[in-house]
């Protein structure tokens, strides 16, 4: 059924064609007051909200490039962050290491263990049980990170040296897990630690997309001698796929930011270590909240600079997302 | 066996089938086998151990299924086990934050620590409490959803139910720029303002950098949500000549309300969590401060981190963190009981 | 019809909450110290503490090696004058300056003297005058670790350095099995520890490490921790909670945070091994020079000291405030509370809280500065 034209006659689009769109609302009658409101209303609020993020973003261009244009080191490849010298010398590449290493370990585990957690509570787990799971996992997606950060700080990096004993053990020679002893406060504890953070808030969602499906759908695999699992991979997985990955992107944009939580965990340096279980490294959002403090004006243009590039880093991959989704499209209940 | 749809299907139709105790034996099995070696190979570690006996389980499922019952089958089964282990896995670290979190917070989490401020009382000395952070918090949390919610949530209308074109557009891709924005670069706009106006810190200016913050969260949970809503009933309330705004009102949001409001949540609890832009616009105090429009307050991750910071790993200070922490989540979950009250009891029954 | 009748009990309901808040905010009230188990025995006598006029709370931030000092004079001041209240947030020293510099805060609290960029910065907020340092407590800064079965150590300048700098990576070196004969040294990786934010601890130690032995400390100092290695943590609390927690750690702390660990005893030439004491850091201080000029007062200390029981890491703290053009707002507590900490109740608090007083003749031409601020 083609939609589109349908909802199209029977609400204009408010500029595009403003002679097409006149007659077809001299055609159905003069435009209810309420309609005019509501639309001015909520339009209001995109103009306002466009507003404020364009002037935040505007502004902290203005200051990115000014802290940029008298760093002396490369920007992009200096490994120290120099601001109050004279001349200053920063880079970011640490920090771009730092955030996309730890995003991604954070990703690799929470994406499959969440959709899985999804799935158990949708489609596997008794109906006793999976009710008071998924309500858990709801309050769980709510515990904000600085408690992450301190049970991550004082539970979770005790407990990683014997996994870190273990992995310097039998994949040390990778040089990936070499372990020099210490306290485990370093980039793979980071990752598990963003992942655990992250893990509800992918589920939750997932959970939300896959109890949308049809269940038409899941009726006709069945009904075609599906087992369980083919229905999942035919039915539910597609139909959800866009749902999962725009929690994905929840959760990523949660990792990709998150401070303080990586803040108590890390020992940070500006070096990359081969090794994800060396101290070190840092993130752009937790070296933003260690130096803002002590930073003077310039010091705090060039965080801010830092920040920026983490908008970059966000941005092409909530278009990466977009693109994604928009292919699936036809799997969204409304066409708009 | 969830769902009602898997029902016994004439079995003459389906070929050989594992009896329905098998997972559990082969789960049984697969823990003795696992501890066996854990013994035998002297790894002390309880979380090797369950890791063995899960990828035990998952291979013993497969090989067994596969022999009795076909590849199908089996690639079922190994779904469900794999699913099941993930499960198990994740519940361990949020156990542990949980019972942590429980354990250590209510040592002194009692009637005098909900009601004092910290007051004079040294960073490692015992005494004092979080009454100041939990002003603060409500304070500064309320405002910046007063402001964000509303915003985020007919912004996402806009989008949703009216928007092309470039304003759309723009919006969109803005909401996806700020949905990137690290906490704390929005406490340094602020405090940029602030320091333009030659402001000193205060409660609200938090308060504006949260509800920054909160809007894209609103907004990107609100579309999505929006978007499930069935076109069906939409059309259906406009083919009946229920004006556009009343259809939005009346029939969208009451369908979306219980996946809004669930955003909402999320991104309070989100914002209610943010210790940098607090750090940096709401200074931290250690006194009760009422007004969130003039003088330095407190909030709660503010002091939890504070308490964890300035300790040098002191008993006392680290008690209150935990029992600061329990005091947040128990506050996040009232909100969250709250909405899920009122989404459940909104909602229209779909049959699910 | 329905969906209305429900908003409206949503609208109570959202009501009702806030009036919940609002009725909150009525019942709490601020811990006095009196039930915390803290020092409040030793309450200061009324005579040294002249509140004035002075009322509000003053804003405070910076150092977090003299934020157990501040805290007691806290507890000490708030009981005489109740309506004044002090609020020091120990971000560190780099952390308070730059809040000084931005006219966030009344006064800032720094190891180390401002620099001369830090000055000019502070004309803008001192309107007619600038920022001064002026020396309010001493420290030294102690070097903790942690190693099983050894409670005693002593440590020269190179072999610190050497620590530090990630050379030495074995407790059971050589070069430290030379100056601990009898110590029983495991073979355990070294896990040296510094500051993560801009310190005026990490200032002042690296200073004694170049004076002492600039052959193996070839960082030019500063604030920011320079060498490579070892692990980083914020504030002098995040490196003690390390030491603690850590086997085979080694970090550098204000006296007052190494409560209960062990401490290095320093080989500093003279005849015997000094540990960091309150007595020790006096007797370094005691050399210290005035190097600031006119109300400036920053110190100089020398930290190739010799002398029997001097304890050459030793840091001065200082509160930095504006000589003229001070916030009126704020002038009458800062002053009060100045006065109070620089009076000799002040004083003579520090040595029980793990600090060094300031030697008299220098603490005298503080507290006349004090009272020409403006």
């Amino acid at each position: 059924m083609d939609i589109t034209t349908q909802k199209n006659t029977a609400t204009p689009p408010p500029a595009p064609q403003p002679t097409e769109a006149e007659r077809k609302r001299a055609a159905r009658g003069a435009t209810r007051p309420g309609d005019r409101i509501f639309l001015g209303l909520s339009r209001g609020s995109g103009i306002l909200l466009l507003a404020i993020m364009a002037a935040i973003a505007g502004f902290l261009t203005y200051r990115a490039v000014l802290a940029i244009s008298k760093d002396e080191g490369n920007f992009l490849t200096t490994f120290e962050w120099n601001t109050g010298t004279q001349p200053p010398v920063f880079g970011i590449a640490v920090l771009a290491y730092g955030t996309v290493i730890s995003s991604i370990i954070a990703m690799v585990i929470a994406v499959p263990i969440s959709v899985a957690i999804a799935l158990f509570l949708t489609h596997y787990a008794p109906r006793r049980l999976s009710g008071p799971i998924a309500y858990v996992i709801d309050l769980l997606a709510a515990v904000p990170s600085i408690v992450y950060g301190l049970w991550g700080a004082l539970i979770l990096v005790p407990q990683m040296e014997g996994l870190f004993g273990w992995l310097d053990d039998y994949f040390g020679w990778t040089g990936i897990f070499d372990w020099q002893g210490g306290p485990a406060r370093s980039m793979l504890t980071v990752g598990i630690l963003l992942a655990i953070m992250i893990l509800p808030i992918i589920t939750n969602v997932s959970r939300e997309v896959f109890r949308q499906v049809p269940q038409m759908h899941e009726e006709a695999a069945l009904a075609l001698g599906a087992t369980r699992w083919e229905v999942i991979r035919m039915a539910v997985l597609p139909f959800g796929r866009s749902g999962v990955i725009s929690a994905s992107m929840l959760g990523l944009g949660r990792a990709l930011g998150e401070t303080m939580a990586v803040a108590t965990v890390l020992s940070p340096d500006f070096l990359i270590h081969a090794s994800l279980l060396d101290p070190g490294g840092g993130t752009f959002a937790q070296n933003i909240a260690s130096k803002f403090g002590e930073a003077d004006t310039f010091g705090r243009d060039a965080l801010i600079a830092s920040g920026l590039v983490l908008f970059v880093i966000t941005l092409l991959v909530n278009g990466a997302a977009r693109m994604i989704i928009a292919r699936r499209k036809e799997y969204s209940g409304a066409n708009a | 066996m969830s769902t009602v749809l898997t029902d016994k299907r004439p079995t003459t139709l389906r070929g050989a089938s594992l009896p329905k105790w098998s997972p559990w034996v082969i789960a049984a099995g697969s823990v003795a086998v696992a501890v066996g070696i854990g013994l035998g190979a002297g790894l002390d570690s309880r979380i090797q151990w369950g890791l063995i006996a899960a990828i035990l389980y998952v291979l013993g499922t497969y090989a067994i299924a596969s022999m009795v019952e076909g590849k199908r089958q089996a690639k079922d089964r190994i779904a469900t086990s794999l699913v099941w282990v993930a499960f198990l896995l994740a519940v361990v670290p949020l156990a542990s934050l949980v019972w942590a979190t429980v354990e250590r917070g209510v040592k002194v989490l009692d009637v005098y620590f909900l009601t004092h401020s910290m007051g004079v009382v040294g960073d490692r000395e015992p005494g004092g409490g979080i009454y100041h952070a939990i002003i603060g918090t409500l304070e500064q949390v309320g405002l910046a959803t007063l402001i964000a919610a509303p915003i985020g949530v007919l912004t996402a209308i806009y989008l949703v139910e009216y928007g092309r074109g470039n304003l759309a557009r723009a919006v969109t891709f803005f909401v996806d720029v700020m949905t990137g924005i690290p906490s704390i670069v929005a406490g340094l706009f602020i405090l940029s303002i602030m320091l333009i106006f030659e402001m000193q810190p205060f409660g609200f200016a938090g308060s504006l950098a949260l509800a920054i913050l909160m809007m894209p969260v609103v907004v990107r949970s609100t579309e999505e949500m929006l978007k499930l809503v069935p076109n069906e009933l939409r059309e259906a309330s406009l083919a009946l000549g229920v004006p556009k705004w009343r259809t939005i009102l009346k029939i969208v949001l009451p369908t979306a309300i219980g996946g809004i409001t669930t955003g909402i949540m999320l991104a309070i609890a989100r914002i209610a969590g943010e210790t940098a832009p607090v750090l940096l616009l709401v200074f931290g105090n250690p006194f009760i401060n009422n007004n969130p429009f003039e003088g330095a307050q407190a909030s709660l991750p503010l002091y939890i981190y504070q308490q964890y910071s300035q300790s040098a790993g002191a008993e006392p200070a680290y008690d209150r963190a935990w029992a600061a922490s329990l005091t947040l989540i128990a506050f996040v979950m009232i909100l969250n009981l709250l909405a899920r009250g009122i989404a459940r009891w909104k909602a229209p029954k779909t049959g699910r | 019809m329905k969906l209305q009748r429900m908003n409206r009990r949503a609208l109570t309901l959202g009501a009702l909450a806030v009036s919940g808040a609002l009725a909150l905010t009525a019942c709490g009230s601020d811990d006095t110290g009196s039930n915390g188990g803290g020092d409040a025995t030793s309450t200061a006598k009324a005579g040294s503490i002249d509140c004035g006029d002075a009322k509000g709370q003053l804003l405070a931030d910076g150092s977090s090696a003299q934020k157990n000092a501040i805290d007691a004079w806290v507890k000490q001041f708030t009981a005489q004058c109740s309506g004044v209240q002090i609020n020091y947030k120990g971000s560190g020293s780099g952390a308070g300056i730059t809040a000084f510099n931005q006219g966030q805060v009344a006064f800032a609290g720094s190891d180390s003297a401002l620099d001369s960029e830090e000055i000019a910065a502070s004309k803008e907020v001192c309107s007619g005058g600038q920022g001064i340092d002026l020396p309010m407590v001493g420290g030294p800064i102690a070097v903790s670790y942690n190693v099983p079965g050894v409670d005693n150590l002593v440590l020269d300048a190179p072999t610190l350095a050497k620590i530090f700098d990630s050379k030495i990576k074995k407790w059971n070196d050589e070069a430290i099995k030379k100056l601990n004969p009898d110590a029983e040294l495991p073979d355990l990786n070294i896990q040296p520890f510094h500051r993560s934010d801009e310190s005026g601890t990490t200032d002042n130690f690296t200073k004694y490490l170049i004076a002492a032995t600039p052959e193996n400390w070839k960082y030019e100092g500063g604030k920011a921790w320079q060498a490579d290695g070892g692990q980083a943590a914020s504030g002098s609390s995040g490196v003690a909670q390390q030491v603690s927690q850590t086997s085979g750690a080694i970090s550098y702390m204000e006296l007052s945070y190494a409560e209960g660990m062990d401490v290095v005893a320093i080989d500093t030439g003279a005849a015997e091994p000094v540990k960091a004491s309150t007595d020790g850091a006096t007797k370094a201080i005691a050399d210290a020079e005035v190097v600031g000029t006119g109300k400036d007062l920053a110190l100089e200390i020398n930290y190739k000291t010799k002398a029997e029981g001097a304890y050459p890491i030793t840091l001065v703290t200082y509160e930095i405030v504006c000589d003229k053009g001070n916030k009126a707002e704020t002038l009458p507590a800062t002053k009060a509370f100045l006065n109070y900490i620089a009076s000799e109740d002040g004083q003579g608090l520090l040595a029980d809280a793990g600090y060094a007083p300031i030697p008299d003749d220098i603490i005298a031409k503080v507290r006349t500065t004090i009272e020409g601020l403006s």
